[in-house]
């Protein structure tokens, strides 16, 4: 596996609107080109219009910047699963966040080709007193999918998350779990491009977790890119082939998961 | 029902035609036409957001739909029993249809301004998880309002046939209105969403300026009790031009003048795009604050 120069690929991609470059760039899912997020905390939270106005006025103002991440670059192929681990506030879930386009970076380019599905906290857009099936056909639009799309999976969703005999029920009778397996069903019911993963895969007893590792790996042996972040070391070496180090927004190490899970705990 | 669990579980379903989109971040230059083209792709979004709206507020209540019937009636009673005496001396015959006709309106433009702040608060939670585009959640804020302010007709229809105002062919051109007050009302929500993202207490300071704004346009009252030299006031209010265009074809069964028409179009049409470019301006800015 060669590296892409970045140089090329920057040209390819940015001479072009809306269109996946041809040729050999075209397995290349996620580049990151010296990414940086700020965050701009204030010192004291100025919530209303009317405190914001006095303290205008006054010249009281004052925030502190906090790199979330600091130049960083990345480039992840098609089909790569890359483990992301470091302590908390390393800038993890910020990283994922800026490949689901959910922040835009403050510097720096963030290149995503293909569909990319966040599996941070499923059912997060859960409605209690709406049905399950009337929630699955919410959180598979708010996931971008139409719904035509998901009356075509509908079935195979209820099955997956094994809950017919609850679907016609309101959510606030389901259990967590419960919701949890249809968050999962609902969010893995079309294989993505680029998943992102965020401490979730503990879903639901060992049975419907052993399902859930074989339906992401399913994914992966068909071609989808990983990015999981987890506490979990075991979950890494089981899913990924390639691990990232994060340290106060930047990487610290960048290589095969074994390697990288002995220095990190290591530190 | 042929496969297997285990075949099912390997057959993996992809989405045709995305895996040629690319996402980059560097390039966002026209945010208010990118943000036209996103929405478009989430209008099924749209749809189920406003589905959730009216089915979680009719669902848990005994009388369901009804509600929004027995609402708008029980005031009109009482409306009509407190200002049909204050108004005597002008034609109080068919007042319970001239304050209902406007009262519909107005509720519709309150409710859905307050909801599109609301909504996009709501969605923050969202916001920070997952990518929407998010002038969806004011816009469904105005979807429902529109639900709800056609059902309301139903109640308005009852009380025109029995206070005696027949309906006119006049009011074939009611969605005229309601489309511009819609647009209208689309827009200061998008625009008062924009501050409420930052400033939480603009939520509040926006009841306050309504209710003045209630009492300042011709809704209870009628037009002609308004001193000649107070009027300029009434003139730059623009729920003064929608109330009147929607008011009339149901209350006199006539249209609007022309020109009542012509400054509502350029101020809904105005404020839309304003409000517009305003959110989208600052839609990147949103996902860190939500």
């Amino acid at each position: 596996m060669t590296q892409t120069p970045v140089e090329e690929l920057i040209t390819l991609t940015g001479s072009q609107e809306g269109e996946a470059p041809a040729g050999p760039d075209g397995d290349v899912a996620v580049h990151m080109d010296n990414v940086s997020v700020v965050y701009r905390v204030p010192h004291e939270r100025i919530p209303s219009l009317k405190e914001y106005a006095i303290r205008r006025l006054r010249g009281q103002f004052t925030y502190e910047d906090f790199w979330a991440l600091r130049d960083l670059s990345l480039t992840v192929r098609r089909g790569e699963s890359v483990g992301i681990v470091g302590s908390n506030g390393a800038g993890k879930s910020t990283l994922l966040k800026v490949v689901a386009r959910i922040f835009r970076p403050t510097q720096g380019r963030v290149i995503v080709r293909g569909q990319v599905v966040p599996l941070l906290e499923l059912g997060a857009a859960f409605h209690p007193e709406l049905t399950g099936v009337e929630n699955v056909y919410l959180n598979a639009t708010l996931l971008g999918y139409t719904r035509k799309e998901t009356e075509a999976r509908f079935k195979d969703i209820v099955d997956f998350a094994e809950l017919w005999d609850f679907i016609d029920a309101p959510l606030r009778t389901y259990s967590s779990g419960m919701a949890a397996r249809l968050g999962f069903a609902t969010g893995t019911a079309w294989a993505p491009d680029v998943l992102i993963i965020d401490e979730i895969l503990s879903v639901g007893d060992d049975a419907f977790q052993r399902k859930s590792r074989a339906r992401i790996r399913a994914f992966q042996e068909q071609g989808s890119t990983v990015l999981l972040v987890t506490h979990d070391p075991g979950l890494v070496q089981a899913v990924c082939q390639r691990a990232l180090w994060l340290d106060h927004g930047q990487i610290r190490m960048d290589g095969r998961p074994e390697e990288v899970l002995a220095a990190y705990a290591a530190r | 029902m042929i496969e297997t669990p285990v075949q099912a579980q390997a057959v993996v379903h992809r989405r045709s035609g995305r895996s040629n989109v690319v996402y980059d971040s560097a390039r966002h230059r026209m945010s208010f036409l990118e943000e036209i083209h996103e929405t478009w792709a989430y209008r099924d979004l749209l749809v189920q957001l406003v589905a959730r709206d009216i089915k979680s507020r009719y669902k848990r209540s005994a009388l369901g739909i009804a509600w929004t019937m027995l609402n708008p009636l029980m005031m009109m009673v009482v409306l009509t029993l407190v200002f049909s005496s204050v108004f005597r001396q002008w034609d109080t015959h068919h007042y319970p249809v001239y304050l209902l006709s406007a009262m519909v309106l107005w509720n519709f433009f309150s409710q859905s301004t307050t909801a599109a702040m609301s909504q996009l608060l709501w969605g923050g939670a969202l916001l920070g998880k997952i990518y929407v585009p998010k002038a969806i959640f004011p816009l469904a804020a105005i979807g429902t309002g529109l639900v709800n302010l056609v059902i309301a007709l139903v109640p308005l229809m009852v009380i025109m046939l029995v206070v005696g105002v027949w309906p006119s062919w006049a009011m074939l051109f009611l969605p005229v209105p309601i489309v511009l007050t819609a647009m209208f009302a689309l827009g200061l929500g998008l625009a008062l969403s924009t501050l409420a993202v930052v400033f939480s207490d603009v939520v509040d300071m926006y009841q306050i300026v309504l209710s003045a704004w209630f009492f300042l346009t011709p809704i209870i009252y009628p037009e002609s009790i308004v001193p000649e030299g107070e009027r300029l006031w009434m003139y730059l209010n623009p729920m003064y031009y929608f109330v009147n265009l929607f008011r009339l074809p149901i209350y006199e069964g006539t249209l609007a003048d022309p020109m009542t028409l012509v400054v509502a179009t350029v101020v809904s049409v105005a404020t839309l795009a304003l409000g517009w470019v305003l959110f989208t301006g600052r839609i990147d800015d949103m996902a860190y604050r939500l």
